[in-house]
C-alpha cells in the first residue's frame, strides 16, 4: 500500500485510532472445505448450519457499499463450494464492492475462468504451500498441488492477468522462495507470501512449522530487494525490527482498519483471531455490521492507545509495534509482550520461561471428525500411509 | 506518463474515493492499488480536476498556496504514475 506525499501527521496514528469503516475486510463465506490443510486458520471442514443465507449475504454487501468499503477478501473454508458463490460475487461487484477471493482451485473450470477474466472487480488467488507436490501436499493434502496448478493453467489460458499465488511461509517451504517466484512467472501470476499464524488448526502445527530464527532473516533478506513486486498483505511487519521496513502499513489493523466476518455472521477483530476474546458482535443483531464496527466495546478498546508493556522500552518498538496480537494470544504470550517470533529473540525466551502457560483454543472448530475421502477417485488417497489393515 | 500541471487531468473512472478525517482513501479497481491522500486539500484538488481545465487550476481552486504548490504537484505526479489520475483527453487543449 503505497502512501503518497503531502502529509499531515502520521497516517499510522489515524489508522490506529480506527476509521468509520474498514479499508477492507475478510469475509469467510463458509466453514465447508474439501481440503483439510493442517494449518487452517479457521479450522474449516464442515459447513455450519447457521451460515448466512444468500439474502443475508446481500444485506452485508449493501452495508459495505453504504460504508464505502472498497473490497472484501472472500475466503472460507472453500468459498466456491457455496451454491450461491457466483451470485454473491456478482452482487458485490455490481454494488461497488470489489472482491478478492482465495480458492484451492478445485472448482475452477474453463467457464468460470473466462468469467473471472472479464471482470476488473474480481481479483483471485490460489493457495499453495509448497513449490513442489511433496512439500505442498504434506500441508494441504494429497493431490492439492496438481489441483492448484491445473487451476492456475486454466486462469492463464483464459487470459487472466495479475492473479495471485498465495503462500503461507513455513519451515518446509522457506527454501523454495525462488521456485515459487519462477512458478508465478510461468503463469504470469503475482506471488503473495503470508505469515503462518498459530490460529485455528495452525496452533497444532505452529511449533514444528513456523520458520526458525535464521529462516526469518532469510525471508526478510529475500523480500527486501523485491519491494512491492511480492505481496505480503502486511503480514511480516514484525520483521521491520531487522532494520528497513517492508512495504506496507506496518501496523496491526485488527478492529481498526480491518476485521473478519465469519460464515455465521460473527465479527472478529481479524481473520487470525477466531476466539471469543476477539469477537465484537454479530451482523444479525440490530444495526448490523455497521453498528458492530462502530460501537462494539472490543473495537473501541482496540482503537485506544495501546501500551507497549514489556516492549515499550525496546528501541525497535516503533518498527515492529509489538508484532501480531493473534500470534501472541494463541501461543499464550501476554498481548502487551513480545511477538513469539520477535526478531530479537524476546518472544522465544519468554516462551521457554513459561512452559506451563495456558494456551487458548479457538472458539469455533469445524474440522471434520473423520479424514476426508479423496477429492476424485483417481487421486492418491489422503489416507495413504495411515490406513489400518486388519 | 509524465505529469504536467498545465495539462488537463482527471481521476481514472475505475478509482473510488472515500473521504476520511486525514484526507481520503483512493482505490483503483483496475490495478487494485490503494493510495492515501494525506490531506483534505489534496482530496479537494483531486475532486476539482474534473471541472478544471488544468491540474494547476484545480490546485488553485482547492486553495493550494504558491508555497504548497510543488508538494501538491509531486503528489499528483505520484497519483499519475500509479494511474489514479489520467490525462483528460476530452479537455486536453
Amino acid at each position: 500500500m503505497p502512501a503518497d506525499a503531502v502529509s499531515s501527521g502520521r497516517l499510522v496514528d489515524h489508522f490506529e485510532a480506527g476509521l468509520d469503516a474498514p479499508i477492507c475486510l475478510t469475509w469467510e463465506l463458509t466453514y465447508a472445505c474439501n481440503l483439510a490443510c493442517i494449518h487452517c486458520l479457521s479450522s474449516s471442514g464442515r459447513r455450519d448450519p447457521r451460515e448466512l443465507t444468500t439474502a443475508e449475504c446481500f444485506g452485508v454487501i449493501d452495508e459495505l457499499q453504504a460504508m464505502q468499503v472498497f473490497y472484501v477478501n472472500i475466503g472460507g473454508g472453500e468459498p466456491t463450494v457455496r451454491r450461491d458463490f457466483w451470485e454473491i460475487l456478482d452482487y458485490a461487484t455490481t454494488h461497488d464492492v470489489g472482491v478478492k477471493f482465495s480458492t484451492n482451485g478445485s472448482r475452477i473450470t474453463a467457464e468460470n475462468a473466462a468469467r473471472l477474466a472479464a471482470s476488473d472487480y474480481v481479483d483471485v488467488q490460489i493457495s499453495l504451500d509448497g513449490a513442489s507436490a511433496s512439500v505442498n501436499d504434506a500441508i494441504r493434502g494429497p493431490g492439492s498441488f496438481v489441483t492448484a496448478t491445473e487451476a492456475l493453467e486454466r486462469w492463464a489460458e483464459a487470459g487472466m492477468r495479475s492473479f495471485k499465488i498465495s503462500v503461507v511461509v513455513t519451515r518446509t517451504n522457506v527454501d523454495q522462495l525462488d521456485e515459487f517466484e519462477a512458478l508465478a512467472d510461468r503463469f504470469g501470476a503475482q506471488l503473495r507470501l503470508t505469515r503462518l499464524r498459530p490460529s485455528g488448526r495452525g496452533a497444532d502445527v505452529w511449533e514444528e512449522l513456523h520458520p526458525t530464527a535464521p529462516q526469518q532473516r532469510q525471508l526478510y533478506d529475500w523480500l527486501l530487494p523485491r519491494g512491492d513486486k511480492v505481496l505480503t498483505g502486511d503480514s511480516f511487519f514484525h520483521l521491520a525490527a531487522y532494520g528497513q521496513p517492508l512495504p506496507g502499513l506496518n501496523l496491526c489493523g485488527a478492529g481498526r482498519v480491518v476485521c473478519l466476518i465469519d460464515p455465521i455472521g460473527d465479527v472478529y477483530a481479524c481473520p487470525f483471531a477466531i476466539h471469543e476474546a476477539f469477537r465484537a458482535g454479530n451482523i444479525r443483531t440490530t444495526g448490523g455490521f455497521t453498528a458492530v464496527w462502530r460501537t462494539s466495546e472490543l473495537f473501541q478498546d482496540l482503537r485506544r492507545p495501546q501500551t507497549g508493556g514489556a516492549c515499550a522500552s525496546c528501541s525497535h518498538f516503533d518498527s515492529c509495534r509489538g508484532g501480531c496480537m493473534a500470534a501472541k494470544f494463541f501461543t499464550g504470550l501476554p498481548l502487551d509482550g513480545p511477538d513469539p517470533e520477535c526478531v530479537l529473540g524476546n518472544g522465544e525466551s519468554l516462551l521457554s520461561k513459561l512452559p506451563d502457560r495456558a494456551v487458548p483454543r479457538p472458539s469455533a472448530d469445524h474440522s471434520r471428525r473423520t479424514p476426508r475421502r479423496p477429492i476424485s477417485p483417481c487421486e492418491p488417497s489422503p489416507l495413504a500411509g495411515f490406513e489400518v489393515t486388519l | 506518463m509524465a505529469f504536467q500541471a498545465e495539462q488537463a487531468w482527471r481521476l481514472d473512472r475505475r478509482v473510488a474515493i472515500r473521504p476520511e478525517p486525514f484526507g481520503a482513501l483512493a482505490y483503483h479497481f483496475g490495478t487494485r492499488q490503494l493510495s492515501f491522500l494525506k490531506t483534505r486539500k489534496l482530496l479537494a484538488v483531486v475532486q476539482a480536476l474534473d471541472e478544471q481545465p488544468t491540474a494547476l487550476a484545480a490546485c488553485r481552486e482547492a486553495g493550494v498556496t504558491e508555497q504548497e504548490l510543488p508538494a501538491y504537484c509531486r503528489a499528483l505526479e505520484t497519483l499519475a504514475r500509479s494511474g489514479m489520475v489520467v490525462e483528460d483527453a476530452i479537455h486536453a487543449r
